[in-house]
């Protein structure tokens, strides 16, 4: 019985094929699922940018910040006694302020508890897409303002999304937050103050007196700047902290980020 | 356009379903490789710095 139903089955299959063949192409049909997959595409991009490529550069920028940072404290080993003792909070001295740098050149790793216990990321010189969209540095610094520790306005920016969204969390910053600032000679820290919302041509916040130009700057002021809303570019978000202390590297990293620094060691 | 896709392709419907899936994973490769990283550079107006430098 199976024999014969075989066969048969065969010639039927190829006749509704071969009809099908004649049907002539609907051009409305053709139209409508190239708009569809068009639409699916659009998609696909979005979920690439806002997810996938974020993740991704976040990653690869993060594991940059962790060499850099793994490398200074390397070289301070190298250059000194390693088995001096870490030197007593009094003979800490002045911060240190790094020399300006050429366009591009990292510096400074930026550690903020409140973005994530894992997060660091390279500061590097300027605020062009060759730093903030870059997969290995993502945070520039406006030119012409200060360096880290230095009296007057260290001012940086990152992307709020996209790019490693490096300050996707920048809102939820609360009074008294760390920020961490490493360089080659040492550690910065400053405390989170406010937030303020301007509009994209706002560049009173870069001054060395944050909002104050000409004014005679006393204080050493840490700005970060990126998009606000979330996902829109209509406004920008600026979070102001105060410098609070220096140590060198010698002296080891500030308690708060002791373990990210010994887990990146470790690779 | 889709339809005709399928009819081209041979061989029975697990074969065709796994040929698709491979298409499928060589224009996604294709896309998130080339194509998007190059849409991304044309449209992307993600500024993030005061002052549009």
């Amino acid at each position: 019985m199976t024999e014969p139903a075989e066969p048969a089955a065969v010639p039927t299959r190829r006749g509704r094929l071969g009809r099908r063949r004649l049907r002539p192409v609907s051009v409305l049909g053709v139209l409508g699922e190239l708009l569809i997959t068009a639409g699916v595409g659009v998609l696909l991009f979005i979920a690439w940018q806002l997810w996938w490529n974020d993740m991704i550069v976040a990653g690869e920028q993060s594991k940059a910040a962790a060499d850099i940072s793994t490398n200074w404290i390397a070289e301070d080993r190298k250059a000194r006694d390693a088995d001096a003792p870490p030197p007593a909070p009094a003979e800490y001295g002045d911060p240190v302020i790094s020399r300006v740098p050429a366009t591009a050149d990292p510096f400074a790793v930026l550690f903020v508890p409140r973005f994530g216990a894992e997060y660091h990321r390279t500061v590097a010189e300027g605020v062009g897409t060759s730093v903030l969209n870059s997969t290995r540095l993502g945070i520039g610094h406006y030119p012409d303002t200060q360096m880290p520790g230095e009296v007057g306005n260290f001012a940086v920016a990152a992307h709020r999304s996209a790019y490693g969204g490096g300050m996707h969390l920048i809102n939820e910053l609360q009074l008294g937050d760390a920020i961490y600032v490493q360089t080659a000679d040492g550690y910065f820290t400053y405390r989170f103050r406010d937030l303020e919302y301007v509009a994209p041509t706002g560049v009173d916040v870069l001054e060395p007196v944050p909002g104050s130009p000409g004014a005679v700057p006393k204080d050493r002021i840490i700005t970060l700047t990126s998009c606000n809303p979330l996902y829109s570019t209509d406004e920008r978000i600026i979070a102001y902290g105060v410098f609070e202390s220096w140590q060198p590297t010698s002296a080891g990293p500030p308690a708060e980020i002791a373990p990210i620094i010994a887990a990146q060691a470790k690779g | 356009m889709y339809a005709a896709l399928w009819r081209v392709l041979p061989g029975p419907i697990w074969l065709r379903i796994l040929s698709l899936l491979i298409l499928l994973a060589g224009v996604l490769f294709v896309l998130t490789e080339w194509v998007f990283p190059w849409v991304n550079e044309i449209v992307n107006d993600q500024e993030a710095t005061v002052g549009g430098q």
